[in-house]
């Protein structure tokens, strides 16, 4: 499209436009570092890091102003992942280190995964050779994308990728559940396998604790492998404060203002199921290195028993006005 | 009849500029809208900023349209039925919604395309019967679809997919139906329940979070389906397990699993009424 005929601002034009978006955001919705500097995990190194990463997105931004004006396209190439970042579609993915992406321990394995992995690495880095043709730049291209997401998944369980996606997380960058009973809780992306080319990727929301399809056809089509299985939970498991409290609200669904019997009966056992591991799980922490089996076993017996005492009375007036409906 | 058609284009064209300005507030709320109407706004008939405005252009066709049918075929009004000329015109079936209906008569009058009476002139702005008469149409459509007809129409559209798909990934893109967990008219905006996770969802475009949720109420999706039984999908019940590096996340932990129960789907008749596993005292004894 544009690209074609103007070459040169291909990746000016995109990231001043993913920059404005994302600043504005920024601005508005305030960066969060308290709970950063709160957290003996995160190093102050990475704080500092954290700060740059949105003063050197302004200094960006001058920069290709200038390079727009002066039309020299000396520094252009310098900002693949900006471009990357600021593409469309892309909004669930961070910045990834520089640091981390030029230390080639990280990218173990990674060469045989990647075609033309090299120039795809150089692209990235933006130390590509200006001299290839366009059919070869466009493969190239598409390598580079891949790479990076498989660079992704391993960055963002580490220390400084899980903070970047925990602004991203404040941020509501991933949507919000669609549940209504989850109020809006901010989703994050995770895979259902850690393979590329199996499964897209899906959101997971901590407070009902299940998977999500992304709203959008363009988020729907990236590669779950991009973010791999565990870093929501990796995410929870390093900020557990941010794990919110569960509730135990259910949908009801009602004719005429009568509960459906059939679903009136699968809400109980579901509350069976709830008590019984919330019993096993009371018994676990308590004697932890003893085995939990033996207390919960006879605690989810007690709870069994508790629940038909309790249980016993509200059905029988509740299935006498179901009588009309079933 | 002239002064009439005029009325009623000069109408239609308030309510388009009302929808299409609605439409501009909603896509700088919402970013990802904008995709879904793009795509729309593609796919011919729907073209450039004349979005709702696309009746305009074809006027000589929608002028004889029926206000019901023209009302049902705007953008954002895909979850409704097309009401029965009769059930609206059957007093029976208004019972009380006069009281709730500001410009009870002048909104009837519009929904059944009938020429003003004279003193109804008095009305200060025609935007404010257009209100109504969207909200009488809603209300009424919340008892026209419990009815047998009204359950056809729905199931039809339903199966057809006018409704979208449940977002849970483990639902497998299950076809939900409108919904309101209110069967007042101002209190919530209209939800999607699905019948596999017996859960209910916001709708993914914000064109639908100005829709009432009285206008489909509690009743009819339930009533769909216990109607309609070969309606609700037979899909496995799968619960997400999160799991680290491949090892499940054990419930001890503090960010352990503790919702699990909410996707725990055991067949009714499998349990007994305290929600018992009825093999499970098969074994007892
Ligand atoms: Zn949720
Ligand atoms: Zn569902």
């Amino acid at each position: 499209m544009e690209a074609d005929k103007q070459p040169t601002s291909y990746y000016i034009d995109r990231r001043i436009d993913g920059w404005t978006d994302e600043w504005t955001c920024s601005q508005l919705q305030g960066v969060h570092h308290e709970s950063a500097l709160a957290n003996p995990i995160v190093q102050p190194s990475f704080v500092a890091f954290e700060n740059l990463c949105i003063s050197p997105r302004y200094l960006c931004s001058v920069l290709t102003m200038e390079d727009y004006t002066s039309g020299s396209d000396s520094d252009y190439t310098k900002y693949w992942i900006d471009w990357f970042l600021g593409s469309k579609g892309n909004e669930y993915f961070c910045e990834v280190d520089e640091d981390y992406i030029l230390d080639r321990f990280n990218l173990t394995g990674l060469n045989t995964e990647v075609q033309y992995y090299s120039q795809a690495l150089d692209l990235i880095t933006d130390n590509l050779d200006e001299t290839l043709d366009e059919e070869m730049r466009d493969i190239v291209e598409k390598s580079a994308r891949h790479l990076y997401g498989l660079i992704h998944a391993r960055f963002i369980i580490t220390t400084h990728g899980l903070t970047k996606m925990l602004e991203k997380f404040k941020k509501c960058d991933f949507g919000r559940c669609p549940r209504v009973l989850c109020h809006s809780h901010p989703l994050l992306p995770v895979a259902l396998s850690d393979i590329p080319y199996t499964k897209s990727v899906k959101l997971f929301c901590c407070r009902c604790e299940d998977i999500y399809n992304p709203k959008s056809t363009r988020h729907a089509s990236i590669d779950g492998a991009y973010f791999g299985c565990s870093f929501p939970h990796m995410l929870f498991q390093v900020y557990p404060q941010l794990v919110p409290p569960k509730s135990t609200d259910r949908y009801v669904p009602r004719i005429f203002g009568f509960k459906l019997h059939d679903v009136a009966k699968q809400h109980r056992y579901q509350d069976m199921v709830r008590e019984e591991s919330h019993a096993r799980i009371m018994a676990g922490i308590e004697g932890l290195p003893s085995g939990p089996t033996a207390p919960a076993s006879s605690s989810a017996k007690e709870q069994q028993l508790k629940n038909k005492a309790e249980g016993s009375p509200s059905v029988a007036s509740e299935s006498g006005a179901m009588a009309d409906i079933n | 009849m002239s002064a009439h058609d005029h009325q009623q284009q000069q109408l239609k064209q308030q309510q388009q500029q009302m929808r299409v300005n609605d439409i501009h507030d909603e896509e700088e709320e919402e970013e990802e809208e904008e995709e879904e109407e793009e795509n729309e706004q593609l796919q011919g008939e729907y073209a450039g900023e004349d979005y709702y405005g696309s009746d305009v252009s074809n006027d000589s066709g929608t002028e004889s349209m029926p206000w019901i049918a023209w009302f049902c075929s705007l953008g954002g009004h895909q979850y409704f039925a097309e009401v029965a000329d009769d059930f609206v015109e059957d007093d029976f079936n208004l019972t009380g919604l006069n009281s709730i209906v500001p410009f009870y008569k002048e909104a009837l009058e519009m929904i059944l395309d009938l020429e003003p009476e004279e003193d109804s002139t008095k009305v200060p702005d025609v935007s404010i019967v257009e209100a109504s008469a969207e909200q009488l149409y809603g209300l009424i459509h919340q008892r026209f679809i419990v009815t047998r007809q009204g359950l056809q129409q729905m199931a039809d559209k339903y199966q057809a997919g006018h409704f979208g798909s449940c977002p849970r990934t483990y639902c497998q893109s299950t076809n939900v139906v409108p919904c309101g967990r209110y069967d007042l008219p101002g209190v919530e905006t209209v939800k999607l329940y699905c019948p596999n996770c017996q859960d209910i969802y916001s709708p993914p475009s914000s064109r639908f979070h100005n829709l009432d949720g009285a206008y489909f109420g509690t009743t009819f999706a339930h009533m769909l389906f216990h109607i309609y039984p070969e309606l609700v999908p037979n899909i496995p019940n799968k619960i997400y397990a999160p799991a680290i590096y491949g090892f499940k996340i054990s419930e001890y932990s503090r960010c352990g699993p503790r919702m699990q129960w909410l996707r725990n789907k055991q067949d009714p008749n499998l349990l007994d009424v305290t929600g018992k596993l009825i093999k499970d005292d098969e074994n007892a004894k």
